[in-house]
């Protein structure tokens, strides 16, 4: 193999930019400023493509596809437009899919705002977590724990702590709260928590400063407060 | 058996094969495939043994148990040649006649097929209608071996094309011969199969593999089984003559853990093959090693699904992965990977054999071949059906099927399972033919067709599949596993008579964007039901809905 880093260059909403081959259309979005709206991506860990938030509209040898963008590697001409009719909509429902579980999840209120997602479309079945799996991967990859993981498929998944390894590593990481952009992750621990080791939190304080220390890299889910959006329709019925 | 050497000792293997067997003995074929093995065709079969113990006729008459016959629902099927006498809806106590009838060559006339209407008499499997519109070129050595026995693929002449393809052929040639036959892949999108094992073959690293599909993990499809388990060994020849093409040194047969006859049909033939040097090192001395495994799914859906299939060999989790760079170049532990579904295996043998011209003088323009029809629902002949690609829908429901039972009109066929589609009856005259069916929204898919009569609720229908596919679904990307869980509520709701009047609106945003974003062929495919249902049968929806309504 050859060991020249080859460079593409590919357009994204009309500014050119160029960029390593086997970078992603995400990153070089990121990096001409081109902002691309993300929710289970993390700088930190392996890109996954689950949420399908990143979708973009691409161009290439006269086809246009719908791809993700933090998965899709950049191809020499390739044209890529972050907004579309098709995009926004596909966002959109997506969006107003996720209120239906995290109503009040403050990046998905911003996120509703700006692509006029009604967050009443879908019937509500509160279940908090959107299942970008930021705590599993996190997790896996970046602590190589694995207390959290996936557990059933389908819409009946969930994320789950394994109370044996909860109970020896979590105490002193807590991390993935931080990452967490609906607050699930913190209230599935502490559940875990309260069946397998009750009575701990009483006796001592979990060590948070500490975590927090070493969370000042990681980028937090930003918490601006935003006004929602009137809803459209009227609650469903049951 | 000795392991072959060379391409001549295997044909001498089958002159002595065939020379130990006279070709005009009677033999009784029993049917353990699946449908018939509900039926207790076992007893069946251990009752024809016990027959011809005690009748001392083991010298004047063969048996033996195959695969699957095709004609499921007239089961335990039993098949006397050598002029292939059907019997149907055999039972233990039928036996004695059965056996004396072989021996004397005699046909008992209350098993064989009696037409509904005229009461006519169809002895021989060329005058049975179900059989008789049929074009079994995959299917017909079936019910002529056991599949646990090596020696009888041979005597129907197994193996010969890959000694030919091994000891006449160029891995180009055998490459370039799959290309010209325009074979097709059978799994569901109908990608040319030998423009993926050039890919594969052009790939840059020097691992690759190759991989039987044999999932078929959905409702209303059952002719991959059959064929897996009716006849291994001819799948396996497709595999190995396709690893040559290729250049693969390892291959993987990929099936379900909940078929036993399936698994223990296949480890068999694995065995066999090994044991006579198909497989291994040197294959028949053309210096060729090629290696297979079997191996098992994790028992869901989407482990079918090309991505998830070689994370589960990996060892993985069968979680689909994004395909923008192919399996064919980066697929099991990045190496590149060809598969192939069984059927599409299965006809690679009959296009080294009698050559592209042979096989492209069958089928429709643009779609070559025959194909393995799973005919099920409300049709009064089902089970396995193999025609030529073209051949009028109509054809597979009333000639071969004979139309609804109890007189009732038919009102929708829906091919290709939970991700295929519902096209009114009117369409019937409808080529199958994998371009023209996807055009009408029914595409062809994994091969199931099911009839529906007049009475069927098509939101019924789209409701059932979609809660499949919901409990299907991996669960890791959005739209599929939110998306078809609404669709699926919004349906529940209309059913319930809850409909609103956004619904439709709401289901038409929904199947867009499952479509549009989800990440794999299941979750883009999961709503084509809902929206062929939706494109012929709206009509039904807003009368659904609108009664709904009324009813508060």
């Amino acid at each position: 193999m050859n060991d020249a880093i080859v460079q593409i260059t590919l357009q994204i909403d009309g500014k050119e930019a160029t960029v390593p081959a086997g970078t992603t259309v995400l990153k070089a979005a990121q990096q001409i400023g081109v902002a691309i709206p993300t929710l289970c991506h993390h700088p930190k860990l392996e890109d996954y493509g689950g949420c399908r938030l990143c979708l973009v509209e691409v161009e290439s040898r006269g086809r246009t596809n719908y791809v993700v963008s933090c998965l899709y590697p950049v191809e020499n001409g390739l044209v890529v437009r972050t907004r579309s009719e098709k995009v926004d909509k596909v966002r959109r429902v997506i969006i107003e899919e996720l209120m239906a579980h995290a109503p009040d999840a403050p990046e998905l209120v911003r996120l509703a705002y700006e692509y006029g997602a009604d967050r009443n479309r879908f019937e509500k079945e509160a279940a908090f977590c959107v299942m970008c799996g930021l705590c599993v991967r996190y997790c896996d990859e970046v602590k190589q724990k694995h207390a959290v993981g996936f557990i059933d498929n389908g819409h009946a998944r969930e994320i789950s702590f394994i109370p044996e390894i909860a109970a020896t590593e979590c105490w002193s990481c807590q991390e993935c709260f931080a990452i967490c952009p609906t607050s699930y992750a913190q209230a599935a621990y502490l559940m875990t928590e309260a069946l397998a080791f009750p009575g701990r939190r009483k006796k001592e304080s979990a060590p948070r400063d500490a975590a927090v220390e070493r969370l000042a890299d990681i980028p937090a889910v930003p918490m601006t407060f935003v006004k929602r959006p009137p809803a459209s329709e009227p609650e469903l019925a049951k | 058996m000795p392991r072959l050497q060379t391409t001549a000792e295997l044909e001498t293997l089958r002159a002595e094969i065939l020379a130990a067997r006279d070709p005009a003995k009677p033999c009784i074929a029993v049917c353990g495939g699946a449908a018939c093995d509900g039926l207790d065709s076992a007893a069946v079969a251990s009752a024809f043994a016990a027959e011809i113990e005690k009748q001392g006729v083991a010298a004047k008459v063969d048996f033996r148990v195959t695969g699957c016959h095709g004609y499921c629902n007239k089961g335990p099927n039993v098949l006397v040649g050598p002029d292939d006498v059907c019997y149907f809806e055999v039972k233990p106590e039928d036996v004695a006649d059965v056996v004396a009838g072989a021996v004397k060559g005699e046909v008992v006339d209350r098993l064989v097929y009696h037409d509904p209407a005229s009461g006519e008499k169809a002895v021989h499997m060329s005058e049975v209608p179900f059989y008789k519109h049929q074009m079994r070129i995959l299917t017909g050595d079936i019910p002529r071996i056991d599949p646990t026995r090596i020696e009888d693929y041979l005597a129907v002449g197994g193996y010969s094309a890959l000694a030919k393809a091994l000891s006449k052929m160029s891995s180009d040639q055998v490459l370039q011969e799959v290309k010209k036959a325009n074979l097709r892949g059978r799994g569901g999108g109908g990608f040319p199969a030998g423009l993926k094992w050039e890919t594969t073959k052009n790939a840059p690293e020097k691992t690759k593999y190759v991989i039987v599909n044999g999932h078929e993990g959905e409702s209303a499809a059952f002719m991959d089984r059959a064929m897996l388990t009716g006849n291994p060994h001819r799948v396996l020849e497709g595999l190995i003559i396709g690893a040559y093409a290729i250049g693969a040194q390892q291959g993987y047969i990929y099936t379900r853990h909940d078929s036993p006859s399936m698994a223990k049909h296949v480890t068999t033939a694995l065995e066999q093959a090994k044991e006579l040097g198909l497989l291994g090192k040197n294959i028949l001395g053309s210096g060729f090693d090629f290696e297979v495994e079997l191996h098992f799914d994790v028992g869901i859906f989407v482990s079918g699904e090309s991505s998830a299939l070689m994370r589960s060999i990996e060892g993985n989790a069968p979680e689909p992965r994004p395909k923008y760079i192919r399996t064919s170049v980066s697929g099991i532990w990045d190496k590149p990977s060809n598969l192939n579904n069984v059927e599409t295996w299965a006809n690679v043998p009959e296009i080294i054999n009698r050559g592209a011209d042979w096989y492209t003088s069958i089928g429709s323009e643009k779609s070559k071949g025959t194909k393995l029809v799973s005919l099920s629902g409300h049709v009064v002949n089902s089970g396995v059906v193999e025609v030529p690609m073209g051949t009028p829908l109509r054809t597979i429901v009333f000639d071969i099927g004979g139309g609804v039972p109890e007189g009732r009109a038919p009102k929708a066929i829906h091919f290709g399972g939970a991700m295929g589609g519902s096209i009114p009856i009117d369409m019937i005259d409808a080529p199958l033919d994998f371009d023209g069916m996807s055009k009408l929204g029914a595409p062809i898919g994994a091969g199931g067709l099911l009839v529906m009569d007049e009475d069927t609720d098509m939101i019924e229908m789209a409701r059932y599949l979609l809660d499949f596919l919901v409990k299907e679904s991996c669960g890791k990307c959005t739209p599929c596993r939110e998306g078809m869980y609404q669709m699926l509520k919004i349906l529940t709701n209309i059913i319930e008579g809850k409909g609103r009047k956004f619904d439709l609106e709401r289901l038409a945003d929904l199947t867009e964007v499952t479509s549009l974003g989800s990440l794999c062929a299941l979750g883009k495919t999961s709503s084509d039901p809902l929206k062929s249902m939706l494109r012929y049968f709206k009509p039904e929806f807003e009368a659904r809905i609108a009664a709904g309504s009324e009813a508060k």
